[in-house]
């Protein structure tokens, strides 16, 4: 059975469909209730499940992410909302120095099934902290699980997946692509959680992206297709761990490596990408591996966030770089 | 003494003498009160004999428990079967007496696991990082509530979750969150503080101006000070905030009254920076003292029986000795296998490659 549906609703019947399966899920955060949460996903499901299933939150982010630590210790599995992603950080200290590492703590006796949701990422023109990229915060973590959907199938099936997984998982959701309508798919058996997508398939070049820019990686193929450039496309899916196989066997046919986020260059994704191909594919590769990103500044204000951001142009010229070596 | 209200409640005085409270009365027997001077007298040894294992280079830091143990021992016996606690990192005293084996406090100091406890259903691992217990104890509440666990007419299945912290605790945002947290939803949840008067080199005026327990009405929900070096006064107190929660009347705050008789840990000195009349002062409310003081009088125990219980003491510090000895180190196996419960590739790609260099090294 297919439906096309935007990513904010794949995501609420994702939710939805979690609460059903298990009684032990609940979801927390600011106005996620009545409200339905500032975007929305949470929409109707207080009616439906109730105020123990679907809690509204006092408006403390170590608390939610703290109670939720507790709520894991007597057999729940929470999914806490984070408003915005510039927000996660009262709640910060809680993520990695509890929820990561409770269960090396306690050698595996205490397990923290908990799905932390941050809407991350720009592109909406909003006023300040709410359009950052902290990924990369998260992956350096270990303990946590770091995932981005970034299409309404995606959506709907990874954040059951996310909440059926025993470890703790950061889910991180590209608001930009709230609105995006897609195919989901509600029969199929959907790839396993850590599994990267070949999204377009290219000789050329791979351009290696998650979240946000993925839509933004696939235009720019698009355009290079015109021009006559075979790029392919590579989803992440998950940031911690990558999937090692999936990147470096694109990268090992294409010879060819770009890597695009949103999240400022240095020290970002794209580093660890470019060292692990540099390790694994040193002889094989006809360039260096190139990246796109957001650069060293705090996210700028929203006039001028486009020319912040990963566009198709920047994509395209980086990719004329690594096809002139 | 600063900071103290009128209103403390005490059962029995410094010098052994019992007194009458409107409010609160000791309900056990001398035989009880008995067993939790023996239960005092046991942890202030196994205390010294940590702090002096530490010493010997035999334990990486201990945080000594001396002159809190009535306020940790009298809320230890307040806790039934169902209920949970949530320490920080020096609830020797309330550990033994739930059973917890020593060796699991010895390796966390040590350093040869991060808190691999057995007890941890019923007692949580130790917490370092300051006041973040205090989330964990309200969300756990949270799920008793849930579950249907409080203010059912038959008390055995009801149950609270209770949490150990300081009093310089008393500052951080974690631990005023689950204040707020506790009070919204009315949690099952009894915030215990022994207010020893110092964070490290702190004295509570620096986090407080105003008695700790006084806090507790802004946020709507009693708050209590009890004399903490009386263990009569903390079961009788305890029992109470206890039995509300489990109830279903939600949280309470105890301020234990009480002092750290020691350093704050192993590394460092009080002599820096508080006053030797101070401790002095602090001496003549030693919580052992006044409890022995009082069941001699009692007739309750004698030289015979304190003689019994020193040499259990003994005992015990040669069990705890010789337990630093049989302590294992956590392999490297072990610590790979737990980061995640589901294991990832990439880190079973690193376990690999250290388990053919370590092949490597022996070859
Ligand atoms: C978040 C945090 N900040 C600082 C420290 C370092 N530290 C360890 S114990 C302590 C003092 C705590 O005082 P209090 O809460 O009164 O507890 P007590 O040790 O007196 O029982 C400090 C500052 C820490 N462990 N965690």
């Amino acid at each position: 059975m297919n439906e096309k549906l935007t990513m904010a609703k794949a995501l609420n019947r994702g939710l939805r469909r979690a609460l059903q399966a298990d009684p032990k899920v609940l979801l927390a955060g600011e106005d996620i209730g009545k409200l339905g949460g500032v975007f929305r996903i949470t929409e109707g499901l207080q009616a439906e499940f109730g105020e123990n299933r679907v809690v509204d939150s006092p408006l403390a982010e170590s608390g939610i992410i703290g109670t939720a630590v507790g709520l894991c210790m007597r057999g729940y599995r929470p999914v806490v909302e984070i408003q915005f992603d510039g927000f996660v950080f009262p709640g910060f200290a809680q993520i990695v120095s509890q929820v990561a590492k409770m269960h090396m703590r306690t050698g595996g006796r205490q397990k923290m099934p908990m799905v932390i949701r941050i809407p991350f990422g720009g592109g909406i023109g909003a006023v300040e902290h709410h359009s950052e990229s902290p990924e990369a915060y998260f992956a350096h973590t270990p303990g946590l699980k770091v995932v981005s959907c970034a299409n309404p199938n995606d959506a709907y099936w990874m954040i059951q997946q996310a909440i059926g997984s025993d470890d703790p998982v950061v889910f991180l959701e590209p608001k930009r692509r709230y609105q995006q309508k897609g195919e989901v798919n509600f029969t199929d058996r959907p790839a396993p959680m850590h599994q990267a997508s070949i999204v377009r398939h290219g000789s050329d070049a791979t351009l290696l992206a998650y979240g946000p820019m993925v839509k933004t990686c696939l235009d720019a193929a698009a355009v290079a297709a015109e021009e006559g450039t075979d790029l392919e496309v590579v989803d992440l899916r998950t940031i911690s761990p990558i999937d090692w196989v999936t990147v470096i066997s694109s990268v090992r046919r294409t010879r060819r490596a770009i890597v695009v986020h949103e999240a400022p260059l240095t020290l970002g994704l794209g580093a660890e990408i470019a060292a692990k191909l540099t390790e694994e594919l040193f002889y094989v590769m006809e360039s260096p591996v190139l990246r796109v990103a957001g650069f060293d500044m705090p996210y700028p204000p929203a006039r001028v966030e486009s020319e912040y951001l990963p566009s198709v142009d920047r994509i395209l010229d980086t990719v004329d770089t690594s096809l002139a070596y | 003494m600063r900071g103290q209200s009128v209103e403390m409640v005490q059962l029995l005085t410094p010098d052994g003498e019992r007194v009458a409270n409107d409010d609160f009365e000791f309900t056990g027997s001398a035989d009880d009160l008995a067993g939790y001077l023996r239960d005092m007298i046991l942890a202030r040894r196994f205390d010294a004999e940590a702090t002096a294992l530490q010493r010997h280079g035999e334990l990486g830091l201990w945080t000594p428990l001396i002159g809190q143990e009535a306020a940790q021992v009298g809320s230890a016996h307040a806790l039934r079967a169902a209920d949970v606690c949530f320490p920080s990192y020096r609830e020797h005293a309330v550990a033994m007496v739930l059973g917890v084996p020593l060796s699991n406090l010895l390796g966390l100091f040590r350093g040869t696991d991060g808190g691999h406890w057995e007890l941890l259903e019923k007692f949580k691992n130790y917490q370092i990082v300051i006041g973040c217990q205090a989330l964990h104890a309200t969300g756990y509440a949270m799920g008793i509530q849930l579950d249907g666990a409080v203010g059912n007419a038959d008390p055995d299945q009801n149950a609270a979750a209770i949490v150990y912290h300081g009093d310089g605790a008393a500052s951080q945002g974690d631990v005023n969150e689950a204040y707020v947290f506790a009070a919204s939803y009315n949690a099952p949840v009894v915030f215990f503080c022994q207010n020893n008067q110092w964070a490290i080199s702190e004295p509570i005026a620096l986090q407080s101006r105003i008695p700790l327990f006084q806090r507790a009405q802004g946020f709507g929900f009693p708050g209590i000070q009890v004399d903490g070096n009386d263990v009569l006064a903390v079961k009788a107190v305890t029992d109470w905030a206890m039995e509300r929660a489990r109830h279903g009347d939600g949280p309470t705050f105890i301020e234990a009254y009480t002092y750290r008789m020691g350093a704050h840990t192993t590394s460092d000195d009080p002599t820096k920076y508080r006053e030797s009349s101070d401790e002095e002062a602090w001496r003549g409310r030693d919580p052992i003292l006044r409890l022995a003081t009082y069941l001699r009088n009692l007739g309750a125990v004698d030289d015979a029986w304190l003689a019994a219980v020193e040499d259990e003491a003994k005992s015990l510090g040669a069990d705890v000795r010789a337990t630093i000895a049989q302590l294992k180190d956590v392999t490297m196996d072990e610590l790979f296998e737990t980061v995640y419960a589901e294991p990832t590739v990439a880190l079973e790609s690193q376990r690999r490659e250290y388990a053919a260099y370590l092949a490597g090294e022996d070859a």
